[in-house]
């Protein structure tokens, strides 16, 4: 139950979009096209899904004041949370890679049309975003974070579809010159935002 | 030592015809979140400048040393490590600012502008001209989150780095802070509004 009431908190109170602005850059540059961004939130939520659990393994056995305690008594104070940043981006880039590869082997049309934005997740904000929060939330087990993975997955890619869907049909719409673009992108973004959080104050 | 044209291109076109922010759309991602109040806005934009300029330095040093085919991982690694070092000197010397910037110092990693000024400059520039400008893009990224601060926190909770500057007369008259402003959604309509006025300045830069 509590794992439910956090998986659907993570999709759409704590979506890494519009409360947190996670992920924004490929957000803003991918979002032009629905088969497009579909792809990436396809990704985006894949990368996130498998590097929640081992973060979460690496932070509770390694990381964590007093974690390397199973080594032996002498290591209880051990505190290497200090090593957190350059742990979790390798372990990230790692698995972006591994990704990478997967794709290009067994989805080829899919990889085309990601283009430079699949190893680009390794630097996607959602990914690190997701893992520190994970780690300052403290998350009583590998599942109840991976449950949190993948609401936060799902959160960014139901943001980026919809985007991307309004942003279709705006192009056919007269808007003014300076605002073309960009700038109504982050106004509806922002839009969005508001009407995501009548969500507030759901709890299962 | 002139200066020369080029260094002042360097140091001075990321201020506003070529802004990271809202012209390049680079670094949203922690631009928004951090601006509900202003102080933890320019602690960000301080320590974003900082670890710009330094990994644009080093990065530029070892240009010619690092594969073309492991450059990414060698940047982030770079990165990382100044970043954990801003990280750390933040806990120890403004322990309050630390804790509402929470993750965000973290994700100067993942700070597209980083990656960006790395890949684009610092890989084909020498030192002191990738010095200019990380210290100019990191400094156009902190006018913007300057701004969006300022008038975040002036009209969502009438304070300006925590004093009180909407005197209390006008809350007896009537006047109200406007809590919207402070929710996540207006800065995305505040930096709406800061591209408008900026492309309607400079028309070369709106889009067909």
């Amino acid at each position: 139950m509590e794992n439910l009431n956090l998986f659907i908190r993570s999709i759409f109170i704590d979506n890494m979009i519009f409360a947190y602005f996670l992920g924004m850059c490929s957000f803003l540059a991918v979002s032009k096209n629905v088969k497009t961004s579909f792809g990436l939130g396809i990704a985006v939520l894949f990368v996130l899904i498998v590097s929640l659990p081992v973060t979460w393994t690496i932070n509770e056995y390694v990381l964590k004041p007093g974690a390397l305690s199973w080594l032996g008594p002498e290591y209880v104070t051990t505190d290497l949370s200090f090593l957190g940043l350059i742990m979790f981006i390798a372990v990230i880039a790692a698995l972006v890679q591994i990704i990478e590869m997967v794709v290009e082997k067994y989805a080829p049309s899919l990889y085309n049309s990601l283009g430079i934005f699949l190893p680009l997740i390794a630097v996607n904000c959602a990914i690190l975003g997701a893992v520190l929060f994970m780690q300052q939330r403290d998350f009583p087990d590998a599942w109840s974070a991976t449950v949190y993975g993948a609401g936060s997955g799902i959160g960014w890619l139901l943001a980026i579809t919809c985007i991307a869907a309004i942003r279709e049909r705006l192009s056919y719409s007269n808007v003014p010159a300076p605002l073309k673009g960009i700038g109504i992108t982050f106004i509806i973004t922002g839009l969005m935002g508001i009407a995501f959080m009548s969500f507030l104050g759901i709890k299962l | 030592m002139g200066i020369s044209k080029a260094s002042k291109m360097a140091f001075f076109n990321p201020l506003s015809k070529d802004n990271p922010v809202i012209v390049q759309i680079l670094g949203i991602c922690s631009a928004l979140a951090v601006t509900a109040k202003l102080e933890p806005a320019l602690v960000m934009s301080i320590s974003v400048v900082a670890v710009l300029a330094l990994s644009n330095v080093i990065i530029s040093l070892m240009r010619k040393t690092i594969p073309n085919s492991i450059r990414i991982i060698v940047q982030l690694v770079v990165v990382a490590a100044l970043v954990v070092v801003v990280d750390q000197i933040l806990k120890a010397y403004t322990y309050d600012v630390s804790k509402q910037l929470s993750v965000f110092i973290g994700l100067i990693i993942t700070n597209c502008i980083l990656m960006g000024r790395l890949e684009a400059f610092a890989l084909n520039n020498g030192p002191w001209l990738s010095f200019l400008d990380g210290l100019g893009n990191g400094l156009g990224y902190g006018i913007i989150l300057t701004i969006v601060a300022f008038f975040r926190e002036l009209l969502g909770s009438g304070t300006l780095l925590g004093y009180q500057v909407v005197p209390q007369s006008w809350y007896d008259a009537g006047y109200m802070n406007n809590g919207m402003m402070i929710l996540p959604p207006m800065a995305l309509i505040t930096v709406a509004c800061i591209i408008w006025v900026h492309r309607s300045r400079n028309k070369d830069l709106q889009e067909k």
